[in-house]
């Protein structure tokens, strides 16, 4: 059974220049011991689409899901006091500014201990305790002197530790980590990519990785979902992802990178992500997307079967033979 | 190329700040630039890597003109580099910055934008003239010439770094620093600038100072790498030797660091101990022995000059 | 490929509203803020229109006609709608004359401190370090009093008038700009666009007034929202005081310094200029909170 699942979710915010889209029609489902990794760039919506799982969006957000289910328990029926006591106990997030998420004025130890706190009911001495061992789950040297460490004495990767350490300890099912390694340089980023994974595998809980870099996604992600002005585009295996990209933007996205580059000049996307003035009729991609014709412009593209990657595309890319006729 | 010499010669650059220090504290020193020389000749691209903290910004406004080397000196087209000199050699140097929403004036007009530069170096130039020139950036930089009246929060992040880009090359410049110029944008749109800059580079015949973290970036763009560390440089060298036969331990793990887009290539990656060390309190010898696999007591004694074959390398013990 | 990254860059731009319209939209956002902008814009008509509108001359005196009250009261005649004072004068006339003073006021001492202010500030921002501290210390000094009390006092050294009392005023109001604009430039100065500038040779004066500046506005506007009204009161409590407009002008404070003693007997020559003071200062901050929400971003909802 799929830890999280979420069939047609979408998320409207009322601004000043009225309603805007940032989700719209996305399904996720994540198993138990699986990491997916959600791609795409500004914009694209894949922050709001898992803040909106969490309930943490603000009151100008509309949420509307056909089904949002974490463990059998649906979501969107649970009240305030109930859904608290499941986010940040066995659903637990990690953002991208390490130095912004933890509270200036308390020690990072004190912080870990109100989540133990709030969400077990263990004495002081355990959860001292726990924290010391959580400290050195995460490679936190000298743990008993760290935890009496204000956030700004600690380094941003140091505080991203911390960041996974309280987020871990609850022993959550699910983590869902935005963005977890743009804000640090690229030896700590690895050493936070390695963190991730191995606590993953160790606890067997779900991981949601969610990130703009490529790189990220194929060194650490199993499946791989695609988003684009706030649709899914494409949802796949990584591997096959990367060799056998079925949605226009997907491959394209794929070309660009630098490090896959034949000559001097990159193969560029032209345009820019549709914002809330702009958004194209029809596929939103199409205005961009070199294969693009009249339907394309038109009409609405299907969502594909799991073998073509549940591309939202009429055309899509490297369908075998019988499927195109 | 056209010019004789490179566009740019620095020897044993070097930038300190006075840190702290109160009533009854001495101040300390940090070195935030050392010992950093370099050259770049036209139409080259000259990255340089490292991490934050390493030193690479100082480096861009010393470059820039911004602040004023603390030891060491530099050559613009051969002309040294004084502080008196900064007025006119000004021209020379242009910058490009990362975050194109800070970079740009957003109580300015893109037009205004473009022709502050003029104004304030060419003030013979009359508005019909400095116009004539915006505009003819507009094209360069494949910005519509409509959008010259228009305020830069109308415009995407791609087509802001295009204008930032354009006001860069308005005087002419020799030399061009890219701080970070594609960090901060989207995949899709981060080509179009690179391919942007390549072909800057060779209709104009500029030399490039591309400051950068991101290898796969830099592998794409560089002539010549220089890799700092701790204010350092500790290796510098031509592009493909550099990845193909890294000398420095740290420039191994860097490249051993940068997540590659191919799951297939999953590989053992380099681990590197510990963090970037505060600057304040940098190690006496080399700078990366703390976090380095194979340190020795050499390392930790004594600092390591830049030398050696087939290109420099500040370590003691090099892979190759 | 080439052609399809030429045509990249120059796409349409986005239709996004332009900033005066989305300034608009939040601004009106806030019920309250709108009320109190039609407020004050009547408070403006009434004030450049006051001879027009006022039934009669401030200073004309109605003999027979002394302490009368308002319309509503036993009394009271459409004659003089409001009533009349102790010497027969027109409460409403007094009133709708004593609009322009306070504008005048409010106006006057807006601008000399913000004037003053964003210079000094934009100074001390750009100074090496020791001209900052005398500058900010200086200015330490000037908010440690009580800034009526040290009002009061600049205008008994230069002598009881509205005019030394708006200068008294913008005297004692000008700090607040100064550290504002010091704070702004501060902030905006390690910005990237102004050390573009400098790249592209920008001199000193040109960063402060040309680059830095016209960023640092938002702030400083809704402050001279906000002390537009601290001056009004200001300046009728110096009147009250007898320290500001001299009678006979109609000035709302000194209004209520001449109506003390009648306070028991004819309630109307009090109130009225109360009214009109609370009401103005309480339209122009409801204003200003509302352009603090409009322009300051960190604010604004998404």
């Amino acid at each position: 059974m799929p830890l999280l699942t979420i069939r047609n979710l979408s998320v409207t915010f009322a601004t000043a220049q009225g309603p805007f889209r940032a989700v719209d029609k996305v399904d996720v489902d994540v198993n138990p011991g699986e990491i997916l990794a959600i791609v795409g760039e500004s914009g694209s919506g894949k922050s709001v689409s898992m803040l909106a799982v969490m309930g943490l969006l603000p009151w100008t957000a509309t949420v509307t899901a056909d089904e949002m289910t974490f463990d059998g328990r649906d979501l969107r029926a649970l009240s305030g006091p109930a859904r608290r006591r499941i986010v940040g106990n066995q659903l637990a997030m990690i953002f991208q500014e390490p130095m912004s998420s933890l509270n200036p004025c308390f020690t990072v130890g004190f912080q870990i201990r109100e989540a133990l706190k709030k969400h077990t009911d263990m004495d002081k001495a355990a959860r001292q305790a726990r924290c010391v061992e959580l400290f050195e789950m995460v490679g936190i040297p000298a743990p008993e002197r760290r935890l009496k460490a204000f956030p700004h004495q600690l380094s941003g990767g140091m505080n991203q530790r911390v960041m996974i350490a309280m987020a871990i300890a609850c022993k959550p099912r699910l983590l869902i980590a935005d963005e977890p390694t743009t804000a640090l340089d690229v030896t700590i980023q690895a050493q936070i990519l390695d963190l991730l994974t191995a606590l993953q595998q160790e606890t067997g809980m779900g991981l949601i990785l969610i990130t703009h870099d490529m790189g990220v996604v194929a060194e650490t992600a199993e499946r791989v979902a695609v988003q684009y002005a706030g649709q899914k585009v494409e949802d796949q295996e990584v591997q096959a992802l990367f060799d056998t990209p079925h949605h226009p933007y997907t491959a394209a996205l794929l070309a660009a990178l630098p490090e896959r580059a034949t000559e001097r000049r990159l193969p560029t996307i032209p345009g820019v992500v549709p914002g809330q003035h702009d958004r194209p009729a029809g596929c939103l991609f199409s205005p961009r997307c070199r294969y693009a014709d009249d339907v394309c412009r038109g009409t609405e593209p299907p969502v594909q079967p799991d073998a073509l990657g549940r591309a939202r595309c009429h055309y899509p890319l490297h369908a075998p033979q019988e499927a195109q006729a | 190329m056209s010019a004789a010499g490179p566009v740019i010669e620095a020897r044993d650059l070097g930038r300190d700040y006075e840190v702290g220090g109160g009533l009854f504290r001495d101040p300390g020193i940090v070195r935030a630039v050392a010992g950093t020389s370099f050259s770049v000749e036209a139409g080259k691209t000259l990255a340089v890597v490292g991490e934050s903290g390493c030193g690479k910004s100082t480096l861009a406004r010393l470059v820039t003109m911004i602040e004023e080397p603390t030891s060491g000196s530099f050559a613009i087209a051969g002309t040294e580099v004084t502080p008196d000199r900064w007025a006119e050699l000004r021209t020379d140097v242009q910058i490009v910055f990362q975050d194109p929403y800070g970079s740009l004036n957003l109580r300015q007009k893109v037009g205004q934008i473009l022709e502050e530069p003029l104004k304030i170096n060419r003030p013979r130039m009359t508005a019909k003239e400095r116009r004539a020139k915006g505009l003819e950036m507009m094209r360069l930089v494949n910005l519509r010439e409509e959008h010259y009246d228009r305020y830069p929060h109308m415009f995407s992040g791609g087509q802001r770094q295009r204008i930032a880009v354009g006001r860069a090359l308005m005087l002419e410049p020799k030399l061009l620093v890219l701080d970070e110029p594609v960090s901060a944008l989207d995949l899709s749109i981060q080509s179009q600038i690179l391919n942007l800059l390549n072909d800057l580079q060779e209709r104009l015949d500029l030399a490039y100072l591309f400051i950068s973290h991101d290898l796969s970036v830099v592998r794409h763009v560089a002539d010549d790498i220089l890799v700092m560390y701790l204010g350092r440089p500790v290796e510098f060298g031509p592009k493909d030797e550099i990845f193909d036969a890294p000398r420095h331990p740290y420039t191994k793990a860097l490249i051993s660091a940068t997540p590659s887009a191919d799951p297939a290539q999953r590989r053992e990656r380099i681990k590197l101990v510990g963090e970037l060390p505060s600057p304040l309190a940098a190690p006496p010898g080399c700078p990366f022995a703390p976090r380095c696999w194979k340190a020795r007591d050499r390392c930790r004694d004594e600092r390591p000059a830049m030398e050696g074959e087939p290109h420099p390398a500040a370590c003691f013990f090099p892979e190759a | 490929m080439a052609d399809a990254s030429a045509q990249t860059g120059k796409q349409m731009i986005g239709t996004r509203p332009s900033r005066l319209r989305d300034f608009w939209n939040s601004f009106r956002e806030n019920r309250g803020a709108v009320i109190g902008l039609y407020v004050f814009l009547a408070f403006l008509l009434v004030a450049v229109f006051a001879p027009l509108i006022a039934p009669y001359s401030p200073s004309a005196q109605f003999r027979d006609a002394i302490l009368q009250p308002p319309v509503w009261q036993d009394g009271g005649t459409w004659q003089f709608a409001l009533g009349t004072d102790a010497v027969g004068r027109d409460m409403l006339s007094r009133l709708i004359h004593g609009a322009r003073f306070s504008f005048f006021v409010g106006i006057v001492v807006v601008v000399v401190a913000v004037t003053g202010g964003v210079i000094i500030g934009l100074i001390a921002g750009f100074a090496p370090s020791w001209l900052d501290a005398l500058i900010m210390r200086l200015m330490d000094i000037i908010l440690a009093f009580p800034s009526l009390l040290l009002a009061l006092v600049l205008v008994a050294v230069l002598g009881p008038t509205l005019l030394n009392a708006m200068i008294a005023i913008a005297l004692v109001l000008q700090p607040h700009y100064v550290r504002l604009t010091r704070a702004s430039v501060m902030s905006e100065r390690s910005k990237d666009y102004v050390t573009a500038s400098r790249v592209a040779g920008a001199g000193r004066l040109r960063l402060m007034f040309i680059t830095v500046l016209p960023n640092c506005l938002a702030p400083i506007i809704v402050q001279a929202a906000l002390s537009f009204s601290t001056a009004i009161l200001d300046a009728a409590a110096l009147g009250f005081l007898g320290m500001g407009a001299q009678p006979p002008t109609p000035e709302w404070g000194t209004m209520l310094a001449d109506a003390r003693e009648f306070v028991l007997r004819a309630w109307w020559v009090v109130t009225f200029p109360g009214i009109a003071i609370l009401v103005t200062v309480l339209a122009i901050n409801l204003m200003g909170d509302g352009l603090r929400d409009a322009l300051d971003p960190k604010l604004k909802r998404s």
